[in-house]
């Protein structure tokens, strides 16, 4: 009688928007996801992200669009109703009640026999590796038992949907490593759907199966981590999963390929969306922005940062340009190096308002 | 997202209930309008006897309670009264909170005990004791009596209120001002006094508005020529069998007008819960 | 150096250096003023009336509290007192309570708490005055009263004018004092127990309540202490011969009537006493519930 997540098959959601007065937070959001994924919904402040997640709630109303479940429309549904888990970006535990009153509320609200509830309580208790601290109130523990407390709280109810807001986001860096690995093991051992709110795009690359970028109340690009890592679709997309250099120029054909200007050089680069001849913008990775002694494109260092195995570097080309790259030896403001990048490296998209 | 009731899809039992909420606090307030209404209206009134309205309306009875009751004298005491508690509260209090605000020192738990007393125990209990004492000192029945009085609720009600607006400041700026040179005289007056200032202006406005409308204390210890309004306005009801209940309700209007115009000062900048939260703040310090 | 525990003062330190290790310096002296006044004017009133009460103008010690206790015409004060209080500090108390819950959502809440103030400035005095007119025979009530059929109502010089009057100038104190701990409870600890499916009631029951009570123990003893002492309405409004005779009444009888001020000292001792008594009666069923803080963990 373990802890299993109830049965669905796809979670729809379709056209879902949110307005606060005249600003629009949720634009149109279409999504789907099937039972036993882990999607990231990842994005800057002010994205849309959060206010997602508390419409999947049912915490906010839509203000157009529906939700739902297989084929029951869920959107109309109070949150008291829809039998949702969230785990809250401050835990809200509730201060008054022991660590197993509070994971075993949610049982308690479904009208569970006392027995019942202890059983499950226990199980949960022992999946998040809490067992110990049953009995004290929220108020005794640390950040990162809080978090597990808030977890067990959610997965205890056996949900087919857990929602994550920015979960670890208060907890400090060692402990926030420690809990993504606890979160992902959680997640599988019980086999449920969860949707995980988060601005930091590694905590989503590492534990996706799938991420939605957002922007501004919009999904930018859905996809798995590596086609975000290496493929993202558009430049604000780009921006956000660490393409630091975003250069503005003029492309022209060559072949298969595109030649930019760059620092007054030609460099090649692959074309991503409809990028042909004209303004463009190419994003690198600062750690595919390689020096090489042959390489085309000349710049002055203008900073260099020791952080550990490699230096952070910055410089500019000598038509002006920012570039940011990587060094394995120390170099000095005002030197000069030479770097190239791998033209699959270099993603040249079409400059358009999109 | 506080503000956002979970799931505005009311049940029709939900929107019953908040009509009985509404219609509670409606007919609550539209009473006590109609009460302050009438005694308006009927100081405005001619007579007034078994009708809706007054027969006629003038302006006479505050001419004629003005000389009855002697307003002029009683506004001046009022005042005197009212400016006296305000300043002295300010001097003993102000400079209290900011001693308990910035040190630690033994018995602190003590001192701010022995500040909250006087606003838990009622002007009642501890107003007669209070009383017999200032007449035996003879204090008693004469303005100055009456300010003291007064003043013993309202020195804890400032050391209290300012505690939190001095704690506010980063004690790092005073350091700062020191290390440039400020000695204690400047940095009072260059420094804590203008940061201060909304705070104290804040206290001060509340501690008159609480002691135009403070009966008890005064009642006690006034003689017959040191009564604030709301205690003539006390033996003028009191006494209502002898004199016309226009003039009454006039003088009540003079009062009322006296009172709400120093609220409405005060609440351009404070917070209207800021004067019933005090004695909390005190107590909640958990 | 060695083998000298850290804690032990230097005695060579001078008095200056030591008193400032306990944090007491010229600053700490600022609060010496406000101290002496409080002490002056409301501690040793307090005890100097503590102890005229036991010096009665004739028979022994106890003469006072004896006499208190056998008169029916002082004891009944008492009783007399608790019949309007305790009503009407619960009245206004447990009433706030949906009220406040309700305007917690409201965004322009401050237009209604700046209504409610208004009751608590202008003061007792002023509305017994309002109520003498408002309630009266020909006022405005009777007068709707009569217009629906009902018949007069006898609202004034009675109980029902003080209880009203405390009503109307207690409310607001109870309401905006409920509203400031139910805006201080964590609105995510309701989400939270909604998303684990609990219904407005069960949601009420099990988080607000609990977390409110503490809060709920403060209002109800300061609003209690707050009617216990009610006098003007009691004089001017009520009977204050009869039903409404009010301990506080007794106080000021014995003081400017009777000039006996042993008597009225011991009456005001009686009556803060019986404050006291209540209060931590209320006090001490507090213990029983959750007293901690209202937010729910870190974040």
């Amino acid at each position: 009688m373990a802890i299993a997540a109830r049965d669905f098959r796809e979670l729809r959601l379709d056209e879902m928007s949110r307005n606060f007065g005249f600003v629009n937070a949720l634009k149109g959001v279409n999504l789907t996801v099937r039972r036993g994924e882990f999607i990231a919904l990842l994005g800057p402040s002010g994205c849309g992200k959060s206010t997602a997640l508390n419409c999947l709630a049912g915490l906010l109303n839509l203000s157009g669009g529906s939700v739902w479940l297989d084929n029951t429309r869920i959107d109309q549904l109070k949150p008291e109703a829809r039998g949702f888990g969230m785990v809250f970006q401050n835990y809200a535990l509730f201060p008054h009640m022991s660590v197993r009153k509070n994971i075993g509320f949610g049982l308690a609200m479904q009208g569970r026999s006392k027995a019942d509830i202890q059983r499950k309580v226990d199980e949960a208790l022992a999946i998040v590796r809490l067992g110990d601290q049953a009995e004290k109130l929220p108020g005794q523990l640390s950040g990162g038992q809080q978090q597990r407390v808030a977890i067990a709280r959610a997965i205890v109810i056996e949900p087919p949907l857990v929602l994550m807001d920015e979960p670890l986001s208060n907890l400090d860096a060692k402990l926030r490593l420690e809990m993504r690995a606890e979160i992902r093991r959680i997640h599988e051992l019980i086999g449920s759907a969860t949707i995980y709110v988060t601005h930091d795009q590694e905590e989503a690359l590492s534990l996706a199966d799938r991420i939605v970028v957002m922007r501004a109340g919009e999904v930018r690009q859905v996809g798995t981590p590596e086609d975000l890592y290496v493929r993202p679709a558009h430049p604000d997309v780009a921006e956000f999963m660490g393409y630091r250099n975003q250069i503005r120029s003029h492309a022209t054909k060559a072949g298969n390929l595109l030649s930019i200007n760059v620092g007054g050089v030609g460099l090649h680069g692959t074309p991503i969306d409809n990028a042909a001849d004209g303004a463009i913008v190419a994003a690198i990775r600062p750690d595919d922005l390689k020096i090489t002694s042959g390489g085309p494109l000349a710049v002055t260092v203008e900073s260099a940062q020791y952080h550990g195995n490699e230096f952070y570097c910055s410089g500019r080309a000598t038509d002006g340009a920012e570039l940011y790259f990587r060094s394995e030896t120390k170099i000095q403001k005002g030197d000069t190096v030479r770097l190239m990048a791998d033209p699959s490296r270099v993603l040249v998209y079409a400059e358009t308002p999109s | 997202m506080a503000t956002q009731a979970l799931g505005q899809q009311k049940s029709a039992g939900e929107r019953l209930w908040a009509i009985a909420i509404w219609a509670l606090v409606i007919f609550f307030v539209v009473n006590f309008v109609a009460m302050i209404a009438t005694v308006v209206v009927n100081s405005f009134g001619t007579r007034w006897l078994g009708t809706w309205l007054p027969a006629g309306y003038t302006t006479r009875w505050y001419g004629a309670a003005w000389q009855e009751f002697q307003l002029d004298d009683v506004l001046i005491v009022t005042f005197q009264v009212v400016g006296a508690v305000v300043l002295l509260s300010g001097l003993l209090g102000v400079p209290a909170a900011y001693a308990l605000a910035r040190r630690n020192f033994p018995g602190k738990q003590l001192v701010i005990l022995l500040f909250l007393l006087p606003m838990l125990i009622p002007p009642i209990t501890f107003g007669i004791p209070l009383a017999t004492v200032l007449y035996q000192s003879h204090l008693g029945g004469n303005i100055s009596g009456v300010i003291l009085a007064n003043m013993v609720p309202t020195v804890p009600f400032v050391v209290l209120v300012m505690i939190p607006f001095v704690e506010q400041i980063d004690p790092r700026i005073e350091a700062a001002a020191r290390v440039f040179g400020a000695g204690t005289g400047r940095l009072f007056l260059h420094v804590l006094l203008p940061l201060l200032a909304p705070g104290i202006l804040a206290a001060l406005l509340l501690v008159l508005v609480r002691t135009i409308a403070m009966f008890e204390l005064t009642f006690f210890t006034a003689g017959p020529g040191s009564q604030t309004l709301v205690v003539a306005l006390y033996y003028a009801v009191y006494a209502a069998g002898v004199r016309a209940g226009q003039s009454i309700d006039a003088m009540a209007v003079v009062y009322m007008v006296t009172t709400l115009v120093w609220l409405l000062i005060a609440l351009r900048f404070v917070d209207p819960t800021q004067i019933v939260t005090r004695a909390k703040s005190g107590s909640a310090a958990e | 150096m060695t083998g000298r525990p850290l804690s032990e003062p230097d005695e060579r330190l001078p008095l200056r250096a030591r008193l400032a290790l306990h944090e007491i310096d010229g600053v700490t002296l600022l609060v010496v003023p406000a101290v002496l006044f409080v002490i002056g004017l409301f501690v040793y009133p307090f005890i100097y009336g503590f102890i005229l009460s036991f010096q009665p103008k004739a028979g022994g010690w106890l003469a006072n509290y004896q006499k208190f206790f056998s008169v029916p015409f002082l004891y009944d004060t008492i009783a007399a007192t608790l019949w309007l209080a305790v009503p009407a500090t619960l009245i206004n108390v447990l009433i706030s309570i949906p009220i406040a819950m309700h305007v917690r959502r409201m965004n322009r809440r401050r237009i209604l708490t700046t209504i409610l103030v208004i009751p608590i400035t202008l003061g007792t005095v002023l509305i017994a005055e309002g109520l003498l007119n408002y309630l009266g025979p020909q006022g405005w009530l009777n007068r709707t009263l009569m217009l629906f059929g009902f018949g007069q109502v006898r609202l004034v010089h009675n109980y029902t004018g003080v209880m009203l009057s405390l009503i109307l100038s207690g409310f607001p104190f109870a309401f905006l004092l409920t509203l400031s701990y139910i805006t201080g409870i964590d609105p995510s600890l309701e989400q939270a127990a909604s998303t684990l499916g609990a219904k407005p009631m069960a949601r009420f029951r099990h988080i607000l309540m609990p977390l409110l009570a503490q809060g709920l123990a403060i209002n109800l003893c300061l609003s209690f202490v707050q009617t216990f002492s009610v006098f003007p309405s009691a004089v001017l409004l009520g009977a204050p011969a009869g039903a409404t005779r009010v301990i506080s009444i007794a106080a000021y009888q014995a003081a400017y009537e009777q000039y006996d001020y042993s008597m009225a000292s011991a009456i005001a001792m009686i009556m803060g006493f019986a404050q006291l008594l209540v209060v931590a009666l209320i006090l001490s069923a507090r213990s029983f519930v959750y007293r901690g803080a209202v937010s729910g963990g870190k974040g």
